[in-house]
């Protein structure tokens, strides 16, 4: 396996929701919480999850949008944690987000040249005479015509506009991209065509992506390996192959059972969990799977799961391993 | 016969021009079955839904057909006819649960209303069954809940009120406007199970407006596909995904990435996108991005044919069987 890119260690991220007199928090939601993952060079990664689990929070961690609350962020043998923020800054060219959204992450009173021209311009990458030629070419790399440049964001189908934020995010050569949910609010045809545009340009700039998604279809399509995430924290990570054909997790088999099987037969038998996910406010000690799990029994009550290396580059987090 | 809309039109008169949202579309729904409708933004599938409804938004507009419900005419009745039959024989789930329900009421208070106004129940009766409805949806400690204001509950919790809404007053009709999109998979599964055993313990007529096909293998009985505001392919859920017909049905299928797809191959891709609703090509609204386009295509817009109750709109399948069969 190639070099490690980004090492991820023990990171996480606390909101204090309130503070009693004294500004000691007394009620803390828990986004992230104690998460290790790394992602190696040419990769992507896959991070799964429902709502709330906190995937989306360690994206934002990544590209400087949010300071981790503890833990540490090695990109390429650096600390990204323990710099100051002007030298933090620097690294921000490095690792660049796609966002889910392309309707609200483009500015509307910016014509689309200027929109991906302006991070050239911020990390002063280029002299101003060859911005012109850079964008032209990212608009190309993008599948989208020079002509185009001088519109403005409204002109755009939804599609389209994810491609201008692609082309936004590769302007300043990134290594790793963090795409966040880059395909959920597209259409399904045009989200064939969005996730084939990744594939691509993954292999010819060499990038590596950290994939966030909810839909474990797309992620599966994406993705080398997958990090399944519970109500911030990490419960399972494996390659693709393995986690889909022997996921181990409780609540990866539940995950994936309940995904609806497109085509005539109705014949599988899902998982179909009780309950909602609970609060990541004050979450309880222990497993926090526990309330919705099926596989629970007496012995969970309590006890703290690890993410463990069960098979090779297999990881889980639940009791039902660590017996052995 | 539950409900027959016949060749219903409804347009939207804008400032460049008229949008036909939903042109010349029929189809029928019988008692106990769930119908879906799929298609991309823009296709047509919630203004249809609306129709039914009669609640087009300005500067939208039924302009044509008819809407038969148990044999009447929907579109002729007036809105106080229009409005007892909301939410007592017909009512509608939304896709957003939190912007469907008001936020400075409580759940009892909103489920009341409509089951005070359309069965004449006592406050006391009212309630009663509100708990009941709550229960039947899989709502924990009901009664307790039911005192809760909407932003207390999650998007799950939420849906759950809506369709405990919907069915309180035991309708007949239900339509359900991407009533999981907004939700996580796992819960997704359950209000799919749910509305499942709705369906077996009333007796009710669904129909399911999705985007998702997955949605639509798991729920529906019978499908209609929709592109550009027609009907482009209808069968049964089964010959729908064992002998799909329209290249647009064919091309959402395969594009689609799969759970049980192993190769490494890229994505089959529909190229281009959605023509713009003011400047529709003339003749077939799929014959740009169409793998098999023809001359032909491009001139005339096809009927829609029907060959054992699988309806297709191509030309691909107007003359012999055999060669159709090919296609597969």
């Amino acid at each position: 396996m190639s070099e490690v890119l980004v090492e991820v260690k023990n990171l996480a991220k606390y909101f204090n929701l309130e503070s009693d007199f004294f500004g000691r928090p007394t009620s803390v939601l828990k986004a992230v919480d104690d998460v290790s993952f790394s992602i190696h060079k040419g990769e992507a990664f896959g991070l799964v999850g429902e709502s709330g689990c906190g995937k989306t929070t360690i994206g934002k961690m990544l590209v400087n949008l949010y300071t981790p609350t503890r833990g540490e962020i090695v990109f390429e043998g650096t600390d990204l944690t323990k710099l100051s923020e002007e030298k933090r800054r620097g690294f921000c060219k490095d690792i660049q987000l796609i966002f889910q959204d392309p309707y609200a992450s483009l500015n509307p009173r910016m014509t689309v040249g200027d929109i991906i021209a302006e991070p050239i311009k911020i990390n002063k990458l280029l002299p101003s005479n060859e911005i012109e030629k850079r964008v032209t070419y990212l608009l190309n790399c993008v599948g989208l015509a020079n002509h185009q440049r001088n519109r403005y964001p409204h002109e755009f189908s939804g599609g389209q506009r994810q491609r201008v934020g692609i082309a936004r995010a590769l302007a300043v050569q990134p290594k790793l991209i963090v795409c966040d949910e880059p395909v959920s609010a597209l259409d399904v045809s045009i989200q064939a065509q969005v996730l084939n545009l990744l594939d691509e340009l993954k292999e010819e700039f060499g990038l590596t992506y950290l994939f966030i998604a909810h839909g474990l279809n797309v992620v599966k399509h994406i993705s080398d390996r997958v990090g399944v995430m519970y109500l911030g924290k990490l419960v399972e990570i494996a390659p693709k192959k393995e986690l889909y054909s022997n996921p181990l997790h409780p609540y990866t088999q539940a995950l994936l059972s309940a995904i609806p099987f497109i085509g005539p037969t109705k014949s599988k038998q899902r998982i179909i969990l009780t309950g909602d996910v609970p609060s990541p406010i004050n979450p309880p000690e222990g497993c926090r799977f526990c309330s919705r799990c099926f596989k629970k029994t007496d012995a969970c009550d309590g006890y703290i799961p690890e993410l463990r290396e069960v098979s090779p580059g297999h990881f889980v987090s639940c009791r039902l391993y660590d017996e052995t | 016969m539950l409900l027959e809309v016949n060749h219903l039109k409804t347009e939207f008169q804008l400032k460049h021009g008229t949008v036909k949202a939903v042109d010349d579309i029929s189809f029928s729904l019988n008692k106990g079955e769930i119908l879906a409708i799929v298609g991309e933004s823009g296709s047509g599938k919630s203004v249809t839904s609306l129709s039914v409804m009669g609640l087009v938004q300005e500067p939208g507009e039924v302009t044509g057909g008819e809407i038969l419900f148990k044999g009447e005419d929907l579109l002729k009745k007036n809105k106080s006819e229009m409005q007892a039959i909301r939410g007592d024989q017909i009512s509608m789930i939304f896709q957003e649960p939190m912007t469907s329900l008001n936020p400075v009421y409580r759940i009892k208070d909103q489920i009341m209303e409509s089951i005070m106004t359309h069965m004449k129940l006592s406050k006391k009766e009212a309630w009663e069954r509100a708990v009941h409805m709550l229960d039947i949806v899989g709502i924990p400690s009901p009664a307790e809940r039911a005192k809760d204001y909407p932003h207390q509950m999650s998007g799950g919790m939420r849906q759950r009120v809506m369709t405990a809404m919907a069915l309180s007053c035991r309708p007949e009709l239900l339509i359900a406007d991407e009533p999981t999109t907004a939700l996580d998979v796992t819960i997704q599964a359950q209000i799919l199970d749910l509305l499942y055993h709705m369906r077996e313990k009333f007796n009710m007529a669904v129909l399911l407006i999705t985007h998702d096909l997955g949605v639509v293998s798991e729920a529906a009985d019978r499908v209609i596909v929709m592109y550009c505001g027609k009907i482009v392919e209808e069968a049964d859920v089964r010959t729908l995904f064992e002998e799909t017909m329209h290249p647009y049905t064919l091309g959402l299928l395969r594009s689609i990435p799969r759970l049980e797809d192993e190769s490494e191959e890229p994505l089959y891709m529909i190229k281009g996108m959605v023509p713009n609703p003011l400047k529709m090509p003339t003749g077939c609204a799929f014959s740009d991005r169409c793998d098999k386009c023809m001359d032909r295509c491009r001139r005339e817009m096809p009927e829609l044919i029907e060959r054992n109750g699988h309806k297709v709109r191509c030309f691909l399948y107007e003359n012999e069987p055999e060669e159709a069969e090919k296609h597969e």
